[in-house]
């Protein structure tokens, strides 16, 4: 009762804000503007830790491997010999794999893109798609490696592996053999997989920049959708479409965990001549050499990086130009 | 007027013109567009078919692990030892695994979210933009990066730096090496998707903010990040589930001793890491061991779509309130 | 150019009585000669949805005349509009019911083949939209929809629509060069053209100039009343000058009703509705 009573008589006369700040204690400028610095400080340190941390890796990669490099690194077989070690083989194999996933990617992720952008209303289904096609992006690729394996490598266990069904003959380039086993078909259709959500997402917002009022127009002239989506939409959206699926080809070009999982072969000494030949990637061969511990195999993981990374910069800088040149094309 | 006359020439020229020309068929026409209707939507069912095929794959093979008699899946989801090669004596308690997927996505998270957060603030609301557009291909490149060569580097380059500057029980094989690998990998998806998130703020928000006389740090801090929150999140989880994917760097850094470990300079197996000593080994293919992989496959999916899963809806809500 | 058009004679304007058709109080002087009648409208409703954008349109559309409809927005012209080359379809929800007729065949019918109704109503839109194509190409695109050309009927078939667009003089030289390098006059005539070319009946024009400097805007409402002698022309403005300038027939329509529908002529000088008087001294829009 007593503090109640004198709650109220202090409280007779209410305060204005400008009362309420003038009492309140004031926070430091001076410690404001530390704060303020020191924190650009923290930015800028995070940020150059970022780059330095690029820097050395460049840096100590080059210097392990620079020296492996030369022509003939580029066109020996692996051996057990690091002196006459090469990358011919996986530099080929992941050559030929790239392509199998390309020819397979673009297709069947654009076909999808476009399915959604103008195909389809809004509606339960096409968000249930969407939605799927978000979380196959955050799949590991292990676990694509595991569907590759079942599905292509071993055709769900259809077909037996030990006697396959053939069509052609070995020696030529059209040939056959169901299940596919652990040939660059198989590899490709499985890294296809991992870059699809990619590829259907930058095609899907390359279609986006299209803008509406050209669909209208081609509409009321009388065009069709698909007409009108192969006439105006889709040349618009070529060069982005074409550097989304450059971006596909350099995730697919440095998956290894995939390739693994279909069990290919250690060892190998041959170039893919056909669909279904064996074949191993730059990254795998990478990976093996880095496993062994004797020295030289070493500075041949290194070369081995050296090579890959200058693939992948070779594919960047061709997105990069195709990009301008389609841009000032379509004008 | 000339000008009617020249007008209506000119159409009645061009209706001609048009009429010489031969129709297409109706019936061709409305075929052909059913046809690619078709076509099209068979490519989006096979992104359905897609995640259904793994479902089934993964659930089939995982019954048949649990089906053999000397699995138990109460030892499975309980267990403390991992060892599936000890000939006779067999133990399947996934724990080891997911303590060292663990440990090492954690060392990762803790040194990629809060740089990668870091450097997003950075180039969002302090960079000028001729170091942003220097910067921003840097991030790009090291996104680009393949994982085996995080590998090789924390091989190569972190574990003999452990080893030899901080201390002497870094072996060959330990979680700190492989989850700083994996954090520099993550680091670059923290970054971009944080500084999307942080740029997609309204202008007008940090105008009122600096009006009302907030410095650059109360700003970014107070305003700008609380805004872009959901934002942020979402590229925090979606990084997370990156590093609980993560193959490569940790099967050639992190070791093959699984074990329930909190020491980051043990050697620790990951899920991951599992899965690819049983695929490349000599394990048959319709054994015990090669199925146990699959069992753990499916966890690894399980979590990993969850986590991919919430980050979307994170995702979504930051979209819908900014775009 | 601010003399009403002289070139027609004076049509079918008689002032008959009020005669309500469906919305109440509207008042629609009908077109005499029914043999020249284009497009029929009655007791026409149409929702987005559940909000019904119109309510029981009547009117109608003479042929080889310009008809305009004008009123505030959002009153529904624009709407009124895309039904009559079914341009809402694609709109989500968008449904109509009532009676649409284009020379006797309904327009609303769901077997309708809308592929061949945008052939013969063609489409003109507020803002020019060229495909990023050449000039040639952009003309030519419309027609090879339809049927397949010889060389050089196509060539002819291009060269007379830009001269129906008054536009070949200016372009007769860079056939091959990027629409988008046109002004925006010239880049909307070009639209123009590319509805001619598929030869339709009758042009659709959604506020055709609203997006153009005072130029331009002179030299395509003259190019409209040059194009009525060949086509039958509906224009959406929200321009009551323009509308007085440009047309033969003027519609009023205010939220989702037809409020009076007769010759331009009585609708500017002496309008019957209250509202119309209203709307055309600019009380009110």
């Amino acid at each position: 009762m007593h503090s109640l009573g004198a709650r109220t008589q202090s409280s007779t006369r209410t305060r204005t804000p400008g009362e309420i700040v003038a009492a309140a204690t004031p926070t430091s400028q001076a410690g404001r503007r530390i704060v303020d610095r020191a924190f650009l400080g923290v930015c800028i340190a995070f940020t150059a830790l970022a780059v330095l941390l690029l820097v050395v890796l460049v840096v100590s990669i080059w210097q392990d491997g620079h020296a492996r490099l030369s022509w003939q690194f580029l066109s020996s077989f692996a051996s057990r010999k690091t002196e006459e070690a090469g990358v011919r083989a996986p530099l080929w194999g992941s050559i030929w794999v790239c392509v199998i996933c390309a020819v397979a990617a673009l297709p069947i992720g654009v076909g999808t893109a476009i399915y959604l952008e103008e195909f389809s209303k809004r509606s339960r289904f096409r968000s249930f798609i969407q939605l799927n096609i978000a979380n196959l992006a955050g799949v590991p690729s292990i676990v694509y490696g595991i569907l590759g394996l079942t599905a292509f490598a071993r055709a769900f266990g259809t077909a037996n592996s030990e006697s396959p069904i053939t069509f052609g003959q070995p020696e030529s380039f059209f040939y056959l053999q169901l299940p596919f086993g652990h040939g660059v078909l198989a590899g490709g259709l499985t890294l296809m997989l991992v870059v699809l959500p990619i590829v259907i997402v930058s095609s899907q917002e390359a279609l986006r920049t299209v803008p509406g009022s050209l669909r209208t127009a081609s509409l009321a002239l009388g065009a069709t959708q698909w007409q009108t989506t192969w006439n105006i939409t889709l040349p618009a959206s070529i060069p982005m479409i074409m550097t989304g699926g450059i971006l596909a080809m350099s995730r697919a070009i440095g998956e290894a965990a995939p390739i693994l999982v279909l069990g290919v072969p250690l060892f190998i000494r041959s170039t893919p001549t056909n669909l279904m030949s064996d074949f191993t990637v730059l990254p795998l061969q990478i990976y093996n050499w880095s496993m062994r511990q004797q020295s030289g195999f070493h500075e041949l993981a290194a070369a081995g990086i050296i090579v890959l990374l200058a693939v992948l910069l070779t594919l960047n800088a061709l997105a990069v130009i195709i990009r301008h040149r389609l841009q000032r094309a379509n004008g | 007027m000339s000008n009617v006359a020249e007008i209506s020439t000119a159409t009645s020229r061009a209706a001609a013109a048009n009429n010489r020309g031969t129709a297409r068929s109706r019936a061709a026409r409305i075929g052909t567009e059913r046809v690619i209707r078709g076509s099209l939507l068979a490519c989006a069912l096979l992104s359905i078919a897609t995640t259904f095929t793994i479902l089934a794959i993964l659930l089939v093979q995982s019954a048949s692990f649990f089906a053999m008699p000397q699995v138990s899946a109460w030892e499975f989801f309980t267990g403390t030892t991992w060892a599936p090669l000890l000939g006779e004596e067999k133990h399947f308690g996934i724990w080891p695994l997911i303590a060292g997927t663990l440990l090492v996505t954690s060392i990762a998270a803790a040194f990629a979210l809060p740089v990668g957060l870091v450097v997003a603030i950075y180039l969002s609301e302090y960079a000028p933009s001729r170091v942003r557009s220097i910067l921003k291909p840097i991030l790009e490149v090291l996104a680009g990066i393949p994982t085996v060569v995080y590998g090789f580097f924390a091989l190569a380059v972190i574990t003999p730096f452990l080893h030899d500057h901080v201390s002497e029980s870094f072996g060959t094989f330990n979680a700190l090496g492989a989850g700083l690998a994996v954090g520099i990998m993550i680091l670059p998806i923290v970054a971009s998707l944080s500084e999307d998130s942080l740029r997609a703020v309204p202008r007008s928000l940090r105008d009122a903010a600096f009006a009302m006389g907030g410095t650059r740090f109360d700003v970014s801090t107070k305003v700008v990040v609380p805004a872009a929150l959901s934002g942020i999140v979402a590229s925090w989880l979606l990084a997370i589930t990156r590093a609980i994917g993560e193959t490569m760097i940790v099967a050639l850094a992190a070791g093959g001793l699984a074990s329930m470990t909190l020491n980051p300079a043990d050697e620790v197996q990951t899920m991951t890491a599992y899965m690819v000593q049983i695929f490349t080994g000599d394990a048959p293919a319709y054994g015990i061991e090669y199925k146990s992989s699959f069992a753990v496959a499916t966890i690894l999916f399980v979590i990993t779509l969850s986590l991919t899963v919430v980050g979307n809806l994170f995702l979504r809500a930051f979209r819908e309130e900014y775009e | 150019m601010n003399t009403p058009p002289n070139a027609p004679p004076p049509r079918n304007i008689d002032i008959k009585p009020p005669m309500t058709m469906g919305a109440p109080a509207a008042v629609v002087a009908p077109v005499a000669d029914t043999e020249h009648i284009a497009i029929r409208a009655h007791g026409l409703d149409s929702w987005y949805g559940s909000v019904q954008a119109l309510k029981g349109i009547s009117l109608e559309i003479p042929k080889c005349r310009v008809t305009a409809l004008i009123g505030p927005s959002g009153c529904g012209k624009s709407t009124f509009l895309r039904w009559i080359n079914r341009m809402n379809d694609p709109i989500p929800g968008a449904r109509a019911s009532g009676t649409l007729t284009l020379h006797g065949d309904d327009l609303l019918s769901r077997s309708l083949d809308v592929v061949e109704l945008r052939r013969r109503v063609g489409m003109v839109f507020q803002k020019p939209n060229p495909f990023t194509k050449s000039i040639y190409d952009n003309v030519a695109f419309g027609p090879r929809l339809h049927r397949s050309f010889r060389r050089t009927d196509l060539d002819e078939l291009v060269e007379n629509s830009l001269r129906a667009a008054a536009l070949w003089d200016e372009v007769k030289d860079r056939l091959n060069s990027s629409a988008l390098g046109l002004s925006g006059g010239q880049q909307q005539r070009l639209c123009i053209a590319r509805a001619i070319a598929v030869g339709p009946e009758v042009l659709l024009m959604d506020e055709p100039c609203s997006a153009l400097d005072p130029k331009s805007t002179a030299s395509i409402e003259q190019l409209i009343r040059e194009l009525e002698t060949s086509y039958t022309i509906v224009i959406v403005t929200h321009n009551m000058q323009q509308a007085a300038r440009v047309s033969d027939r003027t519609a009023f329509f205010f939220e989702g009703t037809l409020v009076e529908c007769g010759s331009t002529d009585r609708i500017f000088t002496n309008p019957v509705n209250k509202q119309t008087e209203d709307y055309v001294s600019g009380r009110f829009g």
